[in-house]
């Protein structure tokens, strides 16, 4: 939201310049300012309904639900924080948290690099917009499409993959079905869905840089990973930083890819965060207990979030 | 953030939802408009569409409009209806699911209807209509089919084998050797290189086909899986069925069973369970992967289609009591409590469950009607497609079924035993460690 404002508070200060004469300013200012606050809120008007009726009220009411114990069908009861002290002895929720921070760190770690390095060919070398644009088709596909197209190709019995591994005399590998290869398997079919589209805010950042920094550094005669490392990531920080903030929570809350593949299997091995979470509220109709899961899963991102800003500086530039 | 909104909206419609099913009938006691009825077996849907346009034939006030949904988003459609005041009328519903929705009071108690109408619960096949008697004493479903299981098994492979159709048919087993039951299932598998799994140098880890096809380890039920097997051994899910509150996953004897079982996955005869994950276990056995399968005989049409593929059906071994048995489970269809139009939708169960319309189900060879005299017709029908389903008629002929294990909590002992069991089957825990899954199912009823 505050997005929205700062740009209508800015605009008013610059309109404020250029009228120029002090003494009538501030009254004058005054006035505009209501006027402003006014059309501003005319203007917030209807994002603030869709916020406060489908983000504000629900949470609030996700944290109310979280102290009680409800079936859906129903009233909820109080319990007070009975839920916490349950998860917290609950072993599937320490595994559920495990096997989450192993895929983001897989997903996340993959995906970056991955996507940076597609950015710079993007930038450097595939200029057209053709193969540009190809990069972000994995991205176009709706989710569950892309899941279930790898869930088949990747299938023990009759996928494709397993049968070109066949072929070259290796053993077979039960992708989805295996603990070890779950977690990884599923990453990997999401950093090839994203890797495109974190790509292209990459490249954008990348665009922003401006070229005369990179023709200093030619005539200093820096080699190019000299100039990578001493250029290009420090001034790709803020947009790095953004990425890595939408993408990690993004990746906290995977769900659809679990749900159409593995279910949360074998045994718990792919039971991530939000799938846990799932079963128990619409699964076991164990609403008081999924909301307080949920309400722990905000707190870890919002704690998550904070850290990357503050510690890598997101909001800073050092263009400026 | 969507799920959190569907909660909010959905307790903006619990009070509404609430006060439809508080009380009596809001809605006319007129039987007329339209009716929603869901069901999710897609093949039983041309059979039940065809009732419904004979029921609004006799009916014309009445109309019926039916929605199929697959198996996996029924159920959380449905609950997520009952919140928000969409739910059918009239739904099919299931053994493991109904005692929860009774217990939320969400499903109409029919008894007064079948007073008043004079249902004659004795038509069903014996066992059927108590299955729906709740832990209340009261009636929340008219019965509609009933199910058994047996082994599918590929004829060309048990030809080339050997093995006669009437061997099949009167397969041994017991949980120190596994009996004739086993042998007959390591004489099946063969290897890359054609040695066959009991043969001297056989190749256990490149099988290519299996003795015994696996879907999964079964939950807590192992409904097609394992539970013919255990009930052979006198062991039971739960101290008393239907409403035990006690199971008994700890026994030796369950125990003994699941590790045999599982033992067929270290012997090469069953695939692995990591495998299963994707193709389902009915199309690895219609690629060949397998020479016999362990399901229910609602997957009879399934098989047949396999081009190239002759499947034939054996009742499940006789076990250490002398005995066979198979798990006998039953749909029924039961009213929503918050239905607009009760008077119509009773008329349509009750539609549902009479003669007239499980003949015209029965017609179509797809189940089992309810009805015993429907059934029978049903077992004729299959009989004119040149399907021999004697198999699975047996156990209620001979009295070997027993029944699928009702209590409360069903969901809930579910994310339990799922886990537990997938782990013994994999082979990373041993079957003693579901002692403590069982621990953990008991705490649920204290």
């Amino acid at each position: 939201m505050t997005t929205l404002t700062k740009p209508v508070g800015s605009a008013s200060e610059r309109s404020r310049k250029t009228n120029g004469h002090q003494g009538r300013q501030s009254k004058r200012s005054l006035t505009s300012r209501m006027g402003d606050l006014k059309i501003a809120l005319f203007f917030i008007f209807p994002a603030v309904i869709g916020f406060v009726a489908f983000f504000l009220i629900p949470t609030i009411r996700g944290v109310y639900l979280s102290f009680t114990e409800y079936s859906i069908l129903g009233e909820p009861t109080w319990i007070g924080i009975k839920n916490y002290t349950a998860i917290f002895a609950d072993e599937l929720f320490w595994n559920a948290m495990g096997v989450t921070l192993q895929y983001v760190a897989l997903n996340i770690g993959f995906q970056t690099v991955i996507a940076l390095g597609l950015a710079l060919l993007m930038h450097r070398v595939a200029k057209s917009t053709f193969i540009r644009g190809a990069l972000l088709l994995p991205f176009l596909v709706a989710n569950v499409i892309v899941a279930l197209l790898w869930f088949w190709m990747l299938d023990y019995q009759l996928g494709i993959v397993n049968e070109i591994i066949s072929w070259m005399g290796l053993p077979r590998v039960a992708f989805f079905g295996s603990e070890q290869w779950a977690i990884p398997t599923i990453a990997f079919v999401n950093v090839w869905r994203h890797m495109g589209y974190t790509a292209l805010l990459i490249f954008a950042g990348l665009q922003s840089i401006p070229n005369h920094l990179y023709e200093v550094a030619n005539l200093d005669g820096a080699s190019p990973t000299r100039t990578f490392w001493s250029v290009t990531m420090p001034l790709l920080r803020p947009v790095l930083v953004l990425v890595l903030v939408v993408t990690v929570i993004g990746s906290f809350q995977v769900f659809d890819t679990v749900a159409v593949t593995t279910n949360g299997g074998p045994v718990n091995a792919s039971r991530v965060i939000q799938m846990y979470i799932y079963q128990k509220a619409f699964g076991e109709s164990d609403f008081g207990y999924a909301s307080a899961l949920a309400v722990i899963l905000f707190v870890i991102l919002a704690l998550v979030a904070f850290l990357q800003m503050k510690f890598l500086k997101g909001n800073e530039s050092d263009l400026d | 953030m969507k799920k959190i909104l569907g909660v909010a909206a959905a307790a903006a419609a619990i009070t509404l939802s609430l006060s439809a099913c508080g009380g009596s009938a809001p809605a006319s006691s007129e039987a007329k408009g339209e009716i929603n009825y869901w069901l999710w077996d897609a093949n039983q849907l041309p059979a039940y569409q065809q009732c419904a346009d004979d029921f609004t034939k006799a009916n014309p006030d009445i109309k019926v409009k039916i929605t199929q949904r697959g198996w996996d988003d029924y159920w959380t459609t449905l609950t997520n209806g009952f919140v928000a005041g969409t739910a059918p009328d009239v739904f099919t519903d299931h053994l493991s699911k109904y005692p929860e929705y009774a217990a939320k009071k969400q499903l109409l108690p029919l008894d007064e209807a079948v007073e008043k109408d004079g249902i004659k619960l004795d038509a069903y096949t014996k066992g059927l209509p108590e299955l729906w008697v709740g832990q209340d004493g009261k009636r929340y479903g008219l019965p509609k089919d009933w199910d058994t299981v047996g082994l599918f098994y590929n004829k060309a492979m048990t030809d080339a084998a050997g093995i006669t159709a009437e061997q099949m048919a009167n397969l041994d087993w017991n949980p120190k050797d596994g009996g004739s039951y086993e042998k007959t299932i390591g004489h099946l598998t063969v290897d890359k290189n054609g040695k066959r799994g009991d043969e001297a140098g056989f190749d256990k880890n490149n099988v290519a086909t299996y003795g015994l096809g696996l879907t999964g380890s079964g939950s807590g039920q192992g409904q097609t899986e394992w539970s013919f097997l255990t009930a052979t051994t006198g062991w039971t899910a739960t101290d008393k069925n239907p409403w035990g509150s006690k199971f008994n996953y700890d026994d030796p004897r369950f125990q003994e069973t699941i590790d045999w079982w599982a033992g067929l996955v270290d012997k090469g005869y069953m695939p692995k369970l990591e495998t299963t994950v994707g193709a389902s276990m009915a199309d690895s056995f219609g690629a060949g992967k397998a020479a016999i399968n362990t399901t229910g005989d609602w997957l009879i049409g399934q098989y047949k289609t396999y081009k190239g593929i002759e499947t034939a059906f054996a009742p499940t071994p006789k076990g250490p009591n002398g005995q066979r048995a198979s798990m006998f489970n039953g749909l029924a269809d039961s009213i929503w409590a918050g239905t607009k139009n009760p008077a119509a939708s009773i008329k349509w169960v009750e539609y549902l469950g009479s003669t007239a319309c499980q003949d015209v189900v029965a017609s179509k060879a797809v189940v089992f009607p309810a009805i015993t005299s429907s059934s029978d017709i049903a077992a004729k029908a299959f009989a004119d497609k040149g399907t021999d389903v004697s198999a699975f008629t047996t156990h209620v002929k001979d009295g070997t079924t027993f029944l699928f294990p009702i209590a409360d909590k069903a969901a809930k002992v579910d994310g339990i035993m799922k886990p537990a069991m997938d782990a013994v089957l994999s082979g990373k825990k041993p079957a003693s460690s579901l002692t403590e899954a069982n621990d953990q199912v008991n705490n649920l009823f204290k």
